[in-house]
């Protein structure tokens, strides 16, 4: 099957717009995790973002006479030690967590970037920056995040933080290892012989090279964030309780886990449903984009 | 090769010197005043110049810089604010339960995922690597802390198997130690095996199709001994790199699986710090696991000779 898929798209005649979409189409349902993993974190940003219409219960809303209720056609996965609608706390705590994951990617590939380009063109500049990437992949990811946040007043804003600085180290070396492999490229010296500015060489010949590699191991950094921000309110040191979170929600649960599970049970079951299917998008999409990658997972959380 | 000895140690020493700075500057470079925020919200004033004091924010940064450096030098990571007790003994005290796991989930979650690994790269393609891979990606994907509560839910609550929580130090037999330690090194050791059964593989894949795989099949050696003889043998630089890099996420992960599973260890003295806001206490742990990092990691490269003779300093 795949060797017929394949030759399809070999003999395909060069792209014309419509063409090349089927053939970009085509290729992406050779890598079925991309479209598992798509189609799954599609539906969680779905369900959470329209958490407003969703929801039957205010998430915040206490009610002590209804408190560690089961599952039932009132509350769909029953209620928390506080009598809080479990159902309605879930979709609004995966807005949370989801926007932890994907603006803490967004700031770490463009600090990354930003390091990596300057390191990967300026030697002075190299050395140094380089020595304190490694510096800070020797520190455990969380314990970092949790000097920080214990550092800064409690919320979200810090717990992205928090989650960013750990992950800069990988984005800048992937940056800065494809800028030198680029710059040796023959195009780039014809493009520097031409007459082509700084910024523009970096930005139609540079960058486009770097964004794959770089898109790849954001989707990697956004699985990772969710789970650490589960980790920091988990351990007291992230999102503030009062805001629902994933991770701010098992961090309750644990206390009821005798006598009523499924407080525990369903933020979990989103949580790992939530990154298994990003991390299955961005395995897909690094077989997709590089073959040379295939199978390396990245390294440190 | 003395030199080279020589050379990678010294070089550890600026990486070293790079996370002492950048812990340093951590409490300074937060926005906010942090010896307010140490003290809370109900903190008078003579609380918040007390704690100041105590962190030595009074003085200029330099001079702190300085004394912090000579400090860390004799082996001095300063005074918890809580207790007033010195940090080197409150984390001495607490060494043995997170060594213990620490080695154990190491162990163990090296001797089953080096052969996924190697058992999926041999099966490349088929089913097999594909149901592999997809567990190791499945338990990479879920938080250590669901893990530690799904497996104390059903083997210590439901089935009565082990202890729920705790820890029994290896003086009181073995028999007590492990009982104790099995469920927390297996939810740490999941995430951190199906890293390296991946990267395993990965290391695999690129050995298996040399010419003296070939050859090795070829002069009629069985599966079993080209694999784990021939291959593993070639594709080992990688892994063991692996095994050293991925120990940021076992120390990591130990902070979190200490809470889960109240072991008293240096994890759980550092949430115990965060609920205190007792700082010092934070980042003498950070530095003690960065700095055990670093040297296991400078041992690691070392021992690649060892490994791989073809590899000459």
């Amino acid at each position: 099957m795949d060797q017929v898929l394949g030759s399809t798209i070999t003999t395909t005649p060069p792209p014309m717009a419509r063409g090349r979409w089927r053939t970009v189409l085509r290729a992406v349902f050779r890598h079925p995790r991309i479209v598992v993993g798509g189609a799954l974190f599609a539906v969680i940003t779905l369900l959470t973002l329209l958490a407003p219409w969703l929801a039957t219960h205010d998430p915040m809303q206490i009610n002590p006479v209804e408190r560690l209720q089961a599952p039932s056609a009132a509350h769909l996965l029953g209620t928390d030690g506080l009598g809080r609608d479990v159902f309605s706390r879930v979709l609004y705590g995966g807005r949370v967590s989801l926007f932890v994951g994907l603006s803490s990617a967004l700031a770490a590939s463009l600090a990354g970037l930003v390091l990596g380009l300057v390191s990967g063109y300026v030697r002075a500049i190299d050395n140094i920056v380089m020595l304190v990437m490694t510096g800070l992949m020797a520190i455990p990811g969380i314990l970092l995040a949790i000097a920080f946040t214990t550092l800064s007043s409690a919320s979200v804003a810090t717990v992205v933080i928090a989650i960013t600085i750990p992950e800069v180290p990988r984005t800048a070396r992937l940056v800065r290892s494809t800028v030198l492999s680029i710059r040796e490229q023959p195009y780039v010296d014809a493009a520097i012989v031409t007459g082509t500015s700084f910024p523009r060489l970096l930005l139609r010949h540079i960058f486009p090279n770097a964004a794959a590699p770089l898109i790849v191991q954001a989707t990697f950094i956004c699985a990772s964030a969710i789970i650490v921000e589960a980790y920091l309110s988990f351990l007291g040191a992230g999102t503030p309780p009062e805001i629902p979170s994933w991770g701010n929600m098992i961090a309750e649960a644990r206390n009821f886990l005798r006598f009523a599970v499924w407080i525990l049970l369903y933020p979990s079951l989103l949580l790992g449903v939530a990154v298994l299917s990003i991390n299955l998008l961005g395995d897909g999409l690094r077989d997709w984009l590089d073959p040379r990658l295939s199978g390396r997972l990245t390294e440190g959380r | 090769m003395l030199t080279y000895i020589m050379g990678r140690i010294l070089s550890s020493i600026p990486v070293m010197a790079v996370i002492a700075v950048i812990v340093f500057m951590l409490l300074h470079l937060t926005p906010g005043d942090p010896a307010a925020i140490i003290a809370g919200d109900q903190a008078s004033a003579a609380d918040v110049e007390r704690i100041r004091q105590a962190l030595g924010l009074n003085r200029s940064l330099p001079e702190q810089f300085i004394t912090w450096v000579g400090q860390i030098l004799t082996g001095d990571l300063g005074t918890s604010i809580y207790t007033g007790r010195p940090v080197t003994e409150l984390i001495a005290q607490r060494l043995e339960p997170t060594v213990s796991l620490a080695l154990l989930t190491l162990v163990v979650a090296v001797l089953v995922a080096v052969p996924i690994g190697v058992i999926a790269a041999w099966k490349a393609g088929t089913w097999v690597d594909w149901a592999l891979m997809f567990v190791a990606i499945l338990f990479f994907s879920i938080p250590i802390f669901i893990t530690g509560y799904f497996l104390v839910f059903n083997f210590s609550i439901q089935w009565r198997l082990l202890p729920v929580q705790g820890y029994r130090s290896f003086s009181g037999g073995i028999g007590p130690f492990l009982s104790h330690l099995v469920l927390p090194a297996v939810s740490l050791g999941l995430v951190y095996a199906s890293l390296l059964a991946r990267m395993s593989r990965t290391a695999m894949l690129e050995v298996l199709h040399q010419d003296y795989i070939r050859t090795a099949r070829a002069k009629g050696l069985g599966s079993g001994k080209v694999l784990f003889i021939h291959a593993l043998k070639n594709a080992a630089v990688p892994i063991i790199t692996t095994i050293g890099t991925g120990l940021v996420l076992l120390l990591g992960g130990v902070v979190v699986v200490e809470s889960v599973f109240a072991i008293p260890g240096v994890g759980r003295l550092t949430v115990d710090a965060v609920l205190r806001r007792d700082y010092p206490i934070i980042q003498g742990v950070i530095l003690l696991f960065s700095f055990a990092y670093v040297i296991v990691n400078l041992g690691i490269d070392l021992s690649y000779r060892l490994v791989d003779p073809r590899i000459r300093y």
